[in-house]
């Protein structure tokens, strides 16, 4: 019970976190066709980097145009393990040297690089899945946060570093694959991701996932490395004269937020079968971004619900009007940013506190109504200086 | 690098210098609009790329219209269509910066998703007007061909007007920003914008005309685009990021550091290219300039004045 209380700060909130998973685990399964459920999964694992751009964008303060980069390097850990298993020799035996992923064949590599060598285990692949965008992002994060690079210095070198790795990875052709990324995934561990089972399976495996890294968010948020945060995000200098570390706060829920990231690669790549730079770039980075802003920003549930809106509007408004498409994405993001900072979670809790406000304000009359007090208590509010 | 020997590598040299120098002039022009609304407004314009893109089509627009009416103008229109890029391009910064801008100055991030946002309307725009297909506007006759002093050397004409108009604009820019009552007002503001207002400075219009003056200047970066290379839609969006790393790796508010880091970002994308294939040039030079950043952050040339 004070563990429920330290997880969600009302009811309302406990209801509406029970009722989305609710929905994830037991609705949409039953009412929709595995091939859309599995559309579904694929927009889930955006859910992981939005679930991070919460706590590092909404809480923290810091916005990250790079997040595809962490997306991407978790995604390429479990491909590289999955393409591996998938071109053991005997089904590649028609190669010029057997047993190494296709791609490299037609590069003219004639045996694996060192660093595809590791990931002929599983349990590597997976530790690397979180390892890999940690350790990086902590680095960069580290390096950068501890000169006090903050705002849109840090969103613009980020981005930058979203542009480097997909151009590596394109230019690169007989160690990642290029352009088309590593394709072809077919087992895991002998167990065969393509069968409809296989989807479910993954699906839920992915919800699930998704429930762990949901709470473990709202757990960072109410705690008081949560308040940190947001006092970081407000006043850095004064949390920085009252001691605190504020650099490694924000490394740690960059690195936290990069982890998130890589699991949700993963699970993309386990359900959509691929893995390409056209994940890792700008325009994907900031798409997440934008998944994140129009659920809201400052809400666990309402960035992942933004994910699966955002995606569903562009799957089926693009088949309708593809040329429609850009501008209707382009002014709601417009729309989102200007009048609504905070999104639909924003919107919704908005009108949920002026339901509450006006019955205080009710209230509030109705006692000064029966005491006629004479004295005002209306406060000022205090001036803020910028 | 051992199969080559020194003449060789002089000609590389020389070579890939004067191809880089299209390439530092398109940069220059962009970092030095970023320069003016990001360095001096600290507004983000993701957008920037896509104003590029109005001057270039504007261009192409001025071309096809001299061919259809006006063939005899056909050398002349050029320089005239330079201009024209530049007010259309800052006439529209006007009216984005009066819709949306001006709401979201207490907002840096903000700006940034914002003019995302238009960077996608306008990218749709230019694909359903133009299409997707790339266009080149008829460059006039004295633009085309090299000018060769003698055997071996060949500098394209192209080139060095893209060099010469980069340079005009620099010099006016820092002229227009350290002569003139509008870069006083624009500099006053961007240092203490309260006490600007107290003064009687209109800062609002400031704001306005800075994104405006910074918009126009990626229309002029637009039109010089279209000697070295055709527009599409998305044409503009590939240089933004080039163009944020120049601003910032030279400092930003910092015009000579701005003109510092485009040679180098430039020249350096341009050697590398010859010897390493494909987009590694590129990604080696925007690696060195991210590590770089990381351990000088205020990049090449800091503002010695505090921005926020």
């Amino acid at each position: 019970m004070v563990f429920l209380r330290t997880l969600f700060k009302n009811r309302g909130e406990l209801i509406s976190f029970l009722v989305f998973f609710a929905l994830l685990l037991v609705v949409l399964p039953i009412a929709l066709p595995i091939f859309r459920l599995n559309l579904v999964g694929k927009y889930l694992s955006f859910g992981f980097v939005a679930i991070g751009l919460v706590l590092l964008w909404g809480r923290c303060g810091i916005l990250s145009l790079g997040q595809g980069v962490f997306f991407g390097l978790g995604g390429y850990c479990m491909a590289m393990f999955l393409k591996l298993e998938a071109s053991d020799p005997k089904s590649t035996a028609i190669q010029s040297t057997p047993g190494i992923p296709d791609f490299m064949d037609w590069n003219q590599l004639t045996h694996l690089p060192w660093f595809w060598e590791p990931f002929k285990s599983l349990p590597f692949a997976l530790m690397a899945v979180m390892v890999v965008p940690g350790v990086i992002a902590f680095i960069i994060g580290w390096a950068m946060f501890r000169r006090r690079v903050g705002g849109v210095y840090f969103a613009i070198i980020t981005q930058a570093i979203a542009l480097i790795l997909s151009l590596g990875i394109d230019g690169n052709q007989g160690y990642t694959g290029g352009r088309n990324g590593i394709t072809d995934l077919k087992t895991l561990w002998g167990w065969d991701i393509r069968t409809t089972s296989g989807q479910y399976t993954l699906y839920f495996l992915c919800v699930l996932l998704l429930i762990v890294a949901a709470l473990a968010a709202k757990y960072i948020i109410n705690t008081r490395f949560g308040r940190v945060l947001v006092a970081i995000r407000d006043r850095e200098d004064r949390v920085r004269f009252s001691g605190y570390d504020v650099a490694m706060c924000r490394a740690f829920i960059f690195a936290f937020a990069a982890v998130m990231s890589g699991v949700g690669g993963a699970l993309f790549v386990l359900q959509v079968g691929f893995m390409s730079p056209s994940l890792v770039g700008i325009i994907p980075s900031i798409e997440m971004v934008i998944f994140t802003a129009v659920g809201g920003r400052l809400s666990v549930i309402g960035a992942i619900a933004g994910c699966l809106i955002v995606n569903f509007g562009k799957t089926s408004f693009s088949e309708a009007y593809p040329q429609g498409w850009l501008y209707l994405m382009g002014g709601t993001f417009i729309a989102v940013v200007m009048f609504f900072p905070n999104g639909l979670a924003g919107i919704l809790e908005d009108n949920a506190t002026l339901k509450g406000k006006a019955l205080k304000l009710f209230a509030k009359l109705k006692e000064l109504k029966a005491s006629r007090a004479t004295k005002s208590s209306v406060e000022a509010p205090i001036e803020e200086t910028p | 690098m051992d199969s080559y020997s020194w003449a060789d590598l002089q000609n590389i040299f020389i070579m890939q210098g004067f191809a880089g120098i299209s390439l530092f002039s398109v940069l220059l022009l962009m970092g030095l609009g970023l320069a003016v609304i990001f360095g001096q407004m600290g507004v983000i314009n993701m957008a920037h790329g896509e104003f590029m893109a109005l001057g270039a089509y504007t261009v192409y627009l001025c071309s096809t219209l001299t061919q259809d009416y006006a063939p005899s103008f056909g050398p002349y229109y050029f320089v005239f269509a330079i201009v024209i890029a530049f007010f259309v391009a800052a006439g529209v910064g006007a009216v984005v910066e009066w819709a949306m801008i001006r709401h979201l100055y207490h907002r840096p991030l903000d700006t940034l998703l914002a003019t995302w946002g238009l960077s996608l309307i306008m990218q749709q725009t230019y694909r359903s007007t133009f299409g997707a297909r790339e266009v080149t506007p008829t460059l006039p006759e004295w633009l085309m061909g090299s000018y060769s002093p003698h055997e071996g050397l060949d500098i394209p004409i192209n080139g060095m007007f893209v060099l010469g108009l980069a340079i005009f604009v620099s010099i006016t820019l820092v002229l227009f920003m350290y002569k003139s009552r509008f870069g006083l007002r624009l500099r006053a503001t961007v240092q203490n914008r309260k006490m600007s207002d107290a003064v009687g400075i209109n800062t609002g219009r400031v704001d306005r005309l800075a994104f405006c003056l910074g918009c126009g200047i990626a229309g002029i970066a637009g039109a010089a685009f279209t000697t070295i290379g055709s527009t599409g839609p998305d044409s503009g969006s590939r240089y933004i990021v080039d163009s944020f790393l120049v601003v910032v790796f030279g400092g930003a508010a910092n015009l000579l550091g701005s003109l510092a880091s485009a040679f180098g970002i430039a020249q350096a994308q341009s050697i590398l290219e010859f010897f390493l294939e494909g987009t590694k040039g590129k990604v080696a030079t925007l690696l060195v300039i991210v590590v770089a950043l990381m351990f000088r952050p205020q990049g090449l040339f800091p503002s010695k004045v505090r921005a926020h």
